[in-house]
């Protein structure tokens, strides 16, 4: 077992996970509370990682964060080398990708908040920022779990926008999935079968842990009156 | 003192009034689907014509444009001075009733913050209900924390959507007593919402009549609900 390439993904989709949480929030209280047409293209940007092929995205961030674009100078001149083939690279990359599995439950968390309590949270002075962090998140604690592990999860098991944007650096890029790639590439199927089986074991206890939290909560959940 | 030159449209429906509301109680009367809580919505400045609606028109508070389709002006609710306590009571779930006073006094210092909620759950009769979860209220005794939250952020106009519906006949008397006395002692207009002719001659304030979007009177109670008076002194006589 590749315990680099483990701790790595780990750390990965830690740290996507947490700056995802940070922009889907905000953004998921901007998609439910907003009002105007452009609200829809922000919606549809959103999305758009859901269908976009990884290696499309990867090739294009690959381009975008290289050294041939002012994007890509600019970013390097910022943190002293490019952003392709390196961890923070992966981590752009990663939050890029997972975004609409973070703002997706959120969304749907939010909206399922009975107009009547924002009404009257907005009658008590309740601004965008306060009836965000005051109101819709408390309220949905299980849609805000979902998106952290959705979020998690799907980082550990990306392969197309790492191995296009990251390649494989051993301790730098080289994840689980690139890992499991190079042991069926080169035939040695009883690893391969150990790395995917612990990708499998990381997903289905992730997923058992949610869904055993949505029933703890629901079981106390509070009605909305 | 509220102006008022409304012309709102939703799903068929096409609400025009144009008034001025001058008396300290207001009491909005029809059946339903006459637009009382339409009105009361463009009021409080929760409606602002979107999602469906077409809204046109100006609401002016005590000199103060809250709402001016043609000028684009709109001031959000939480700073329109305005309560509105509905029959929904909104009570926020995960806050218990101590939390859900407190929600709009966030600018208020502690003690301050807490001395005002003490006040305004002793005013609506719930000071024992302060550490509950509203999920353990009753309809009634949601209603009563609702009224003490709304009041609490110290509104200049007070409106209420039947707001007394899960009150016993009793306990509402008495709420809408103890609200009239504080309205009266704090200089806050109230406008109510009711199709119920025997709260809106109780409270003999000035009436504004609804039928089918359209005012059809604005006058004292006595005057604008006459026949609905005849109507329940019969009730009563044939009751006897």
């Amino acid at each position: 077992m590749d315990w680099q390439a483990f701790a790595l993904s780990l750390r990965l989709a830690a740290v996507t996970t947490a700056i995802l949480i940070a922009i889907a929030v905000p953004l998921a209280g901007l998609l439910v509370l907003g009002r105007g047409r452009w609200l829809a293209v922000v919606e549809a940007l959103s999305t758009l990682p859901l269908v976009l092929p990884p290696t499309v995205l990867g090739f294009f961030l690959l381009v975008l964060l290289g050294p041939r674009t002012f994007v890509g100078r600019e970013i390097a001149a910022l943190f002293g080398h490019p952003l392709a083939f390196s961890f923070e690279g992966l981590v752009v990359g990663s939050v890029i990708y997972s975004l609409p599995f973070a703002v997706q439950p959120l969304v749907a968390g939010f909206a399922s908040v009975r107009p009547p309590l924002v009404d009257a949270a907005r009658l008590l002075g309740a601004g965008p920022v306060r009836l965000v962090l005051r109101l819709l998140l408390p309220l949905s604690r299980r849609s805000l779990l979902t998106a952290a592990v959705l979020s998690f999860l799907h980082t550990v098991g990306e392969f197309g926008v790492v191995l296009m944007l990251g390649g494989d650096i051993p301790g730098a890029t080289r994840t689980l999935s690139i890992v499991l790639y190079n042991q069926v590439e080169n035939f040695n199927y009883q690893a391969a079968m150990r790395t995917a089986g612990l990708l499998i074991a990381m997903s289905v206890t992730a997923l058992a842990f949610l869904y055993a939290e949505a029933q703890r909560h629901g079981a106390r959940g509070g009605r909305q009156r | 003192m509220i102006d008022l030159a409304i012309d709102a449209r939703r799903n068929g429906f096409h609400l025009r009034v144009e008034c001025r509301l001058a008396s300290a109680w207001t009491v909005f009367f029809g059946p339903s689907g006459a637009g009382k809580t339409t009105l009361l919505r463009l009021l409080a400045g929760l409606d602002r014509g979107e999602q469906g609606t077409a809204l046109a028109g100006r609401v002016i508070l005590e000199g103060r444009v809250m709402t001016d389709t043609a000028h684009k002006i709109w001031i959000r609710p939480g700073r329109r001075q305005t309560a509105f306590v509905t029959q929904h009571t909104g009570l926020f779930p995960h806050l218990n009733v101590e939390a859900n006073v407190a929600f709009g006094l966030h600018k208020l210092e502690k003690a301050q913050r807490r001395r005002r909620v003490d006040e305004m759950l002793d005013l609506v009769d719930a000071s024992e209900l302060r550490s509950r979860r509203t999920q353990e209220l009753s309809g009634g005794q949601a209603q009563r924390v609702a009224m003490a939250r709304a009041l609490a952020t110290g509104p200049r106009l007070l409106l209420l959507d039947e707001p007394f519906s899960a009150l016993d006949g009793s306990a509402s008397d008495a709420l809408l007593e103890r609200l009239q006395h504080w309205a009266r002692q704090n200089d806050v207009q109230t406008v109510m919402a009711t199709h119920d002719a025997a709260d809106a001659l109780a409270i003999g304030a000035e009436v504004l009549l609804l039928r089918e979007g359209r005012m059809a009177a604005l006058g004292p109670a006595s005057q604008v609900l006459a026949m609905e008076r005849e109507r329940l002194r019969e009730r009563l006589q044939i009751a006897d």
